[in-house]
């Protein structure tokens, strides 16, 4: 425990998974051709003119249901105003005064223990387009190249309050935000394609104190490893500045990955004045109530609900259930086949072992075809460890379970007086080993085992040779 | 034109020659006049062998098919370059055409050119075009007035039948009043914005500029109506009307408001526009006397918005995209250097003007305030049309002025002294010539109207227009 206490507030960048743009009807298709999905709007040409996507509102407003913030039914529109090669127009359309959603929460467990970080608001913008350049960086290069592809794709940028109080907390919540968000289906949330972006404000104070610290904003920060780093790094700088009666500078810092450092890219003195004013060209969004509702009503179940659900409903632990709110292709597999077999803790144990590895590598088999092999594994017909690479060869030939069991004559032998012979066998050709055994060397008993499997070429019932050859061999004893 | 159009429809005469007519008057004129920054010989030409292609068919795309038009220069027209009278955008052709100029081409109108402005629309006289100054035609000596000198002279002189222009303060009745023809404000989102340079988003208009009131009528059918391209455009925005069917509106509340006929107004100006009043009123008409104290802020506080939206909207020539580059080593220096160099001086006047208003240590004083004051000024006039029909006062305070007598921004900025508040408020509003002062040169009238009720304003803008020419005071 040092004497200082850390207060961390998030904004997050979301790029909406709208077909076309957020001012024009360009695609906003990943990865095309450079410059080939653009327009007069988008380029920002003279004379054109901003017409929003009604989706990317909708797309809004499910992230702010799904956050549990209030949505507005009045917001506006606003220019920030800034130069850069990579924005059209030279200024951002944006909400800075009515943003589209106000206070919200986001719930999830840290450290074993229900925790709520609250969302101040969350509003509309527009996304820039992309610098390519020809060297290293932008210092480093003859010239640079513009991409406007990326410009004019909607974005939401949602703004925590200063609610957390640790690094690793910053990137649990931020998972947890990526997961609600996927659930709904407003962001794919790729932190590697730029689909979900952080900056932190980070500042320390003396513990128990109600006064917030100077704050720093960390910008560049790629991935939810990098934030949780950055702010580690940004905790110990800030103590070892306050230590030694330092001051910490309000001013913006850039995380560099490979030194695993922060550097101050700008001080609040140099801190831009974007001219926020109200976009002339595009009237105010009035929201009805009703409109609100019918999105409010195709909500999917959350991650916590699904949590509490799971383990509830099929009593799964939070570890159990944790992992099926993370996959959530996992959980559908769960619960269908749940439906034809309802053997849970048994489905749960397969999908979270060697199923898991199988279907990452070459994606799901069917919740039938599931079924159909844990039923045969809990009659018996084959054995826990068969299954296993009967799954194997599901994956592999799209067979049936039985089918592949019937055509490798994978039956097992649960017969009692074949499966007696076969012992009898086994311990008259190892009379040396049994002798060894009864004189009390009974690790040796697996090896008995492993003959008994070996000449019925894996086919015995382990349960049943386990009973058989245990009294087979207390009876030589006495 | 009604006439013209007829002759068009009986055969008597070609859209080719029409054209050929304008294209000659051009080339007669523009020496004297500077009307026109580029002039579309083979696209007029090529338009009106279409049109009497069309014709011979018997398939006319409307009554106007094959009479021309002049298009202001901030107007975006397909594969024709537009300049905006700047030299940032000297060698600018644009990929699309704005949404009235499509609309000009549905209705079969060829385009005779783009004409002048002050460099973005920014001036009252056309002195701050950066390629040449317009020359009124009714005295060389004096400015057509502005922004849209260019098309309100090319229409004065007979250049062209008639033409568009853009009105942000009063860029279209403001020369329309100086070179004695008909212009019209129309109400803000009645026309759409889509395809027109943007100097003030929240003011500007596109409207028809002509040589009388049937025909500024006509032109505006042509342009006013509702497009998805605009989301400041307004769904009631279609336009019908037949002036000569209508009778004058007996009995019509016309409010005369005392603070525009104050300081500052000539008594020439005074006199024409008083005596249009009284043959209003001998018409039917009744005249109010009613009050606009704010006026006395619309100056202020267009400039103050204008400003603001102007330094935003023009921040997108950076030199990166389009139009004029300054090369340098870096983005910085190259937007310097591209913006000192492409740029006239009114128009960096216009945009420190606005970038300062904006700046957060005085965006509350400024900016707020100027939106506070547009409130109270809407509040006013929505008062006063809640007493009267109309409004009438004179377009300008004086006739046209001398080329360079205004060498001061302040003194510049006062021509809109009584055109402002229509922006403010996005009213309609039209002016007319109303007479001659003693050196001959045009006096405007302005009718401003409630919003959508153009057709009021056209139709006693006719009537006036009749009895002003000594026509019969009497109708039917």
């Amino acid at each position: 425990m040092g004497k200082y206490e850390t207060v961390i507030g998030l904004e997050i960048h979301v790029a909406l998974l709208t077909k076309s743009k957020f001012l024009c009807t360009c695609s906003t298709e990943f990865g095309a051709p450079p410059n080939s999905h653009c327009c007069p709007i988008c380029l920002g040409l003279p004379g054109s003119l901003p017409i929003v996507n009604e989706k990317a509102v909708e797309y809004g407003v499910r992230a702010g249901l799904a956050l549990n913030c209030q949505i507005n039914s009045y917001s506006k529109f606003d220019r920030k105003n800034y130069f850069y090669p990579d924005l059209p127009k030279a200024y951002q359309i944006t909400q800075e005064a009515f943003p589209l959603c106000g206070p919200g929460y986001v719930d999830y467990y840290y450290n074993g223990e229900l925790t709520r970080t609250k969302i101040n608001r969350i509003h509309l913008e527009e996304e820039a387009g992309k610098l390519v350049h020809s060297g290293e960086s932008i210092v480093h290069s003859e010239y640079s190249l513009v991409d406007y592809n990326r410009a004019g794709i909607p974005l939401i940028e949602i703004v925590t309050a200063p609610d957390i109080s640790h690094p690793e907390q910053a990137r649990v919540f931020l998972e947890q935000l990526r997961l609600i968000l996927d659930y709904v289906g407003v962001s794919d949330c790729k932190m590697e394609e730029g689909s979900l972006r952080c900056d932190a404000n980070i500042s320390l104070r003396p513990v128990g104190s109600q006064t917030m610290g100077t704050k720093v904003e960390i910008k560049n920060l790629n991935s939810f490893r990098a934030l949780e780093r950055a702010l580690e790094y940004e905790v110990r700088r800030q103590e070892a500045v306050l230590k030694q009666q330092g001051q910490i500078g309000q001013e913006t810092r850039t995380w560099d990955e490979r030194s695993g450092k922060t550097f101050s890219m700008r001080s609040k003195a140099d801190a831009p004045d974007y001219r926020y004013f109200p976009e002339p060209d595009l009237p105010p969004l009035e929201l009805k109530k009703a409109w609100i509702e019918d999105i409010k009503d195709s909500l999917p179940e959350l991650p916590l609900e699904r949590l509490h659900r799971l383990m509830e409903q099929y009593g799964l632990s939070h570890y159990e259930a944790s992992f099926f709110v993370n996959y959530p292709d996992f959980n559908e597999m769960l619960e269908e086949t749940a439906a034809i077999f309802p053997n849970v803790k048994m489905i749960t144990n397969w999908l979270m072992g060697d199923y898991s590895r199988l279907a990452r590598e070459q994606g799901h088999i069917s919740p039938k075809m599931m079924a159909g092999l844990l039923e045969i594994v809990d009659q018996e017909i084959i054995s826990n460890n068969q299954g296993k690479d009967v799954l194997e060869e599901m994956f592999a030939t799209g067979k049936a379970a039985l089918t592949i069991v019937d055509e490798q004559g994978l039956r097992m032998v649960s017969d009692e007086d074949a499966l007696q012979r076969v012992i009898g066998e086994v311990l008259a050709e190892n009379e040396s080993l049994v002798e060894r055994f009864i004189s009390g060397e009974t690790r040796l008993f697996g090896f008995f085992i492993g003959q008994v499997m070996r000449k019925t070429q894996g086919k015995a019932n382990p349960e049943v040779v386990n009973e058989l050859l245990k009294t087979a061999l207390n009876s030589r004893r006495i | 034109m009604r006439k013209l159009a007829q002759l068009l429809q009986q055969g008597e005469v070609s859209s080719t020659e029409i054209v050929q007519n304008y294209l000659d008057r051009i080339a007669q004129e523009e020496g004297r006049i500077n009307a026109f920054i580029t002039v579309d010989k083979e696209g007029a030409l090529a338009e009106a062998a279409a049109s009497d292609a069309r014709r011979k068919q018997g398939e006319p795309l409307s009554p106007w098919d094959g009479i021309p038009i002049a298009v202001k220069d901030n107007i975006c027209t397909l594969g024709v370059r537009t300049t905006c009278g700047s030299r940032m955008l000297e060698n600018y052709v644009p990929p699309f055409d704005a949404a009235v100029v499509t609309l000009l081409k549905r209705a079969g109108l060829p385009i005779l050119g783009k004409t002048n402005l002050d460099e973005f629309a920014m001036g009252s006289s056309t002195e701050y075009s950066a390629f040449k100054a317009v020359r009124n035609p009714h005295d060389e000596s004096r400015v057509p007035g502005g922004s849209s000198g260019g098309s309100a002279a090319a229409v004065a002189v007979g250049e062209a039948p008639w033409a568009l222009g853009t009105d942000t303060g009063g860029s279209i009745r403001q020369p329309a009043a100086f070179c004695g023809v008909v212009g019209l404000k129309p109400t803000y989102g009645r026309v759409s914005r889509y395809g027109l340079v943007a100097l003030a988003p929240s003011l500007d208009q596109i409207g028809p500029i002509a040589r009388n009131v049937g025909d500024a009528a006509v032109l505006f059918s042509l342009i006013a109506g509702p497009d998805s391209r605009d989301a400041t455009s307004s769904s009631q925005a279609s336009f019908r009307l037949q002036l000569e069917d209508e009778p004058f509106p007996k009995g019509l509340k016309i409010g005369v408001p005392e603070e525009y006929f104050g300081e500052g107004l000539s008594s020439e100006v005074r006199q024409a526009v008083e005596n249009a009043l009284s043959q209003l009123e001998a018409l039917g008409a009744v005249l109010v006397p009613i009050s606009l104290e704010t006026n006395v802020y619309a100056i202020d506080t267009y400039l103050t918005i204008a400003a603001a939206e102007a330094s935003s909207s023009l921040a997108r020539y950076d030199g990166v995209r389009y139009g004029m580059r300054v090369e340098a080593h870096d983005t910085n220096t190259m937007f310097e250097k591209t913006r000192g160099r492409g740029f006239g001086s009114e128009v960096k006047r216009r945009i420190m003007l606005g970038t300062y208003v904006l700046s957060a240590s005085h965006y509350e004083a400024y900016y707020e305030q100027a939106q506070r004051v547009r409130t109270l000024i809407n509040q006013e006039v929505q008062r006063a049309f809640e007493e009267v029909d109309l409004v009438i006062t004179p377009t300008t305070p004086t006739t046209a002025f001398r080329i360079g007598e205004k060498r001061n921004s302040l003194e510049m900025y006062l021509s809109d002294l009584y055109t402002a508040m229509a922006n403010l408020t996005g009213i309609p509003a039209l002016s007319m010539p109303c007479g001659l002062d003693s050196q001959g040169l045009p006096i405007g009238l302005q009718i401003m109207g409630s919003h959508f009720q153009e057709n009021v304003v056209f139709q006693v803008a006719y009537w006036l227009e009749n009895a002003l020419k000594g026509g019969s005071l009497s109708n039917g």
